[in-house]
């Protein structure tokens, strides 16, 4: 009986839920389906080609699917026929609907920068990921296993300056990179983001768990600090290496503000720099807007996806007590 | 009686001469000895300084300089008066704290309800949703923003549409002074809180199982067992994420710049649109750098605060 009240529950449960899920993923498929949308089609018994984009009532779905099935099958249909001529008709038909179906992310890569964008936001990104992993694991390993005079000094300086919003140093990093000569090129995003300081805690906190056994045992084989830590201390970090490289990867991926204070020439803008400009300069054409939306999407949820632990470890890391 | 080995008498005396001599060589010997250390500690801290500690600081000078293009005057207090004087950053003040005050506790709260929601599943549907909900997330509020603009579209978007089912008239949503501000609140709700979420089902999967069996055997009813000992005992993760969320809410700011640039009016605009606006479009550093530290101040009091509220009645 009360099993039999608990399963129910679980499946109320498990709908309610379903329900909060379709709500809270709706944009992200909004963005899809609309950059897949119809926005130009002209069919037999229709004097004007018609607009599913910014059609109303909003289309839920790419109409270029139903459509596509339709004349693939009036073309079959024709072919048995014998009748070429109308076979051939919807054979156009279908590699237009393929041709619309994509046009905008053509488009984007051959009219706009985007392929640019997507490189350049790719290599600061990935730059950035293993600075951040190769110099924050470096402070980490000492502040965690050595001692030294000025140890809990330095940790708590750097650790301190977390509290501080970003925001404060907007004006004066972009007065110090008019100085430094280094306005308008990528070094101005690179520079300020390898120095964000959050690795050096989750790294520190890894550290600890490393048994000092094994570092005195590779000293004792005649291992120079280096290579102790390139060969023995890093494979030992891994799990946290993964989760700082994936949580830097997708704050820089995602970085907005500072890029768009310090960029000016199109070809060097970041993804998110780039969608904003595509915004402000096609308003009308959401088909192409919610295409470049996708592009900037994509690699997120691919890396999501692959490493979805290391996303959680990252998170819990430090703020749960177990 | 055990004899007193020989060794200890000279041991004892060297271990003296060592204290002795420490404050005049072991400081520096010890930074000779460990200068490994530093040479691994070299490169953060040479990044840190540069682009942290120094801008930090700079931050605040600036903020009582009135800042020209051929060197600087000192200023004293005038862009802080300014910034209290002026009605845009009272607007902003203003719009940020509805803002925050709306979307955090909503924000909070809906990330407990569907974690605990989530928690009573068993582990593959826990997971499935944990993705669901954490997946948003990771995608640039760039791109949210721009399909959520498209959404309140009046003519064509999915809000003003559904609106329609129910026989109400379209709204503009991010048009007009009214909504528009709401409009910004409703779709911050409507992101789920995936860092909540999660952290949420981590501190509950840490809460030990026999608390729940004693006061099953005490009766108690699943709700009451939720709010008599899930609740409490999250208080700490719950603290954390209303810290989280209010640091991230007074920041709020790609939101604004791609779906409504302030407007209309001054009705949406918040603390960081203004402080880009001061700093980057009008290229007043003084009064800008002032904004931010005004900026801080507040993130700080509001962190203080909660620490204070959350902890003490516990």
């Amino acid at each position: 009986m009360i099993k039999h009240k608990s399963k129910l529950n679980k499946l109320v449960i498990f709908v309610l839920l379903s329900v909060f899920a379709v709500v809270s993923l709706l944009p992200l498929y909004w963005v899809f389906s609309t950059s897949l949308q119809l926005s130009s089609y002209q069919s037999e018994d229709m004097e004007r080609p018609v607009s599913y984009v910014d059609a109303n009532p909003p289309k839920m779905y790419p109409m270029g699917i139903p459509l596509y099935f339709e004349h693939w099958g009036e073309a079959r249909e024709a072919a048995k026929e014998g009748d070429s001529k109308q076979e051939a008709y919807h054979r156009g038909m279908m590699d237009h609907i393929v041709d619309n179906t994509f046009s905008s992310y053509k488009s984007l890569f051959q009219k706009h920068d985007v392929g640019k964008w997507f490189f350049n936001s790719l290599y600061i990104s990935v730059v950035v990921t293993l600075g951040i992993l190769l110099i924050d694991s470096m402070a980490g390993y000492v502040l965690a296993k050595k001692k030294f005079p000025g140890r809990n000094l330095i940790f708590w300086i750097i650790i301190s300056t977390m509290m501080i919003p970003g925001q404060v140093t907007l004006v004066p990093l972009f007065i110090m990179v008019g100085n430094l000569g280094l306005m308008d090129t990528h070094w101005a995003l690179i520079l300020p983001d390898l120095s964000m300081v959050f690795g050096v805690f989750l790294m520190r906190q890894f550290m600890f768990s490393i048994p000092d056994e094994l570092l005195e045992a590779a000293k004792m084989d005649g291992a120079s600090e280096w290579k102790t830590f390139w060969t023995v201390v890093l494979p030992l970090a891994k799990p946290g290496l993964a989760a700082l490289g994936i949580f830097t990867f997708m704050s820089v991926w995602n970085s907005f503000l500072w890029p768009i204070i310090v960029l000016n020439s199109a070809e060097l803008y970041t993804l998110p720099v780039g969608l904003k400009t595509l915004q402000d300069a096609n308003l009308a054409s959401f088909k192409l807007l919610m295409s470049g939306a996708a592009v900037a999407a994509i690699p997120m949820i691919i890396v999501f996806i692959l490493f979805q632990r290391y996303f959680i470890k990252g998170l819990t890391f430090g703020g749960v007590k177990e | 009686m055990a004899q007193i080995p020989m060794g200890t008498v000279p041991k004892k005396e060297t271990e003296k001469l060592k204290v002795i001599k420490k404050p005049n060589k072991g400081v520096f010997q010890q930074m000779k000895k460990n200068y490994s250390a530093y040479l691994f500690l070299l490169p953060k801290l040479i990044l840190f300084t540069l682009f942290i500690a120094i801008p930090v600081v700079w931050a605040f000078v600036l903020s009582f300089q009135d800042h020209k293009v051929f060197g600087s005057e000192f200023a004293g207090l005038d862009n802080y008066i300014k910034v209290f004087e002026s009605e845009a950053f009272r607007i902003a003040l203003k719009n940020t704290l509805l803002f925050t005050v709306v979307t955090v506790p909503f924000s909070v709260i809906s990330a407990l309800v569907i974690s605990s929601m989530i928690f009573a599943l068993g582990k593959f549907s826990q997971s499935l949703f944990r993705s669901a909900f954490y997946l948003p997330t990771v995608t640039s509020m760039v791109i949210i923003a721009m399909v959520w603009r498209w959404m309140y579209n009046y003519e064509f978007g999915l809000f003003n549409y559904v609106l329609g089912w129910f026989g109400i008239e379209q709204i503009n949503w991010l048009g007009q002074s009214g909504s528009a501000l709401w409009a910004l609140i409703i779709m911050q709700c409507l992101i789920p809180f995936g860092v909540g979420i999660i952290m949420y089902l981590a501190s509950m999967g840490s809460i030990s199982q026999s608390l729940y069996e004693a006061a099953r055997i005490d009766g108690a009813s699943t709700f009451k067992q939720w709010l008599h000992i899930t609740i409490p005992l999250l208080k700490p993760t719950t603290l954390y994420l209303v810290l989280l969320s209010t640091i991230g809410s007074f920041q709020v700011f790609t939101q604004i710049i791609m779906m409504t640039g302030g407007g209309p009016g001054s009705a949406t605009e918040t603390l960081v649109h203004l402080i880009y606006k001061t700093g980057f479009r009008d290229f007043e550093f003084g009064l800008a750098a002032a904004q931010s530290v005004v900026l801080f101040v507040i993130i700080l009091i509001f962190s203080i605060i909660q620490f204070r509220v959350l902890r003490h009645d516990e």
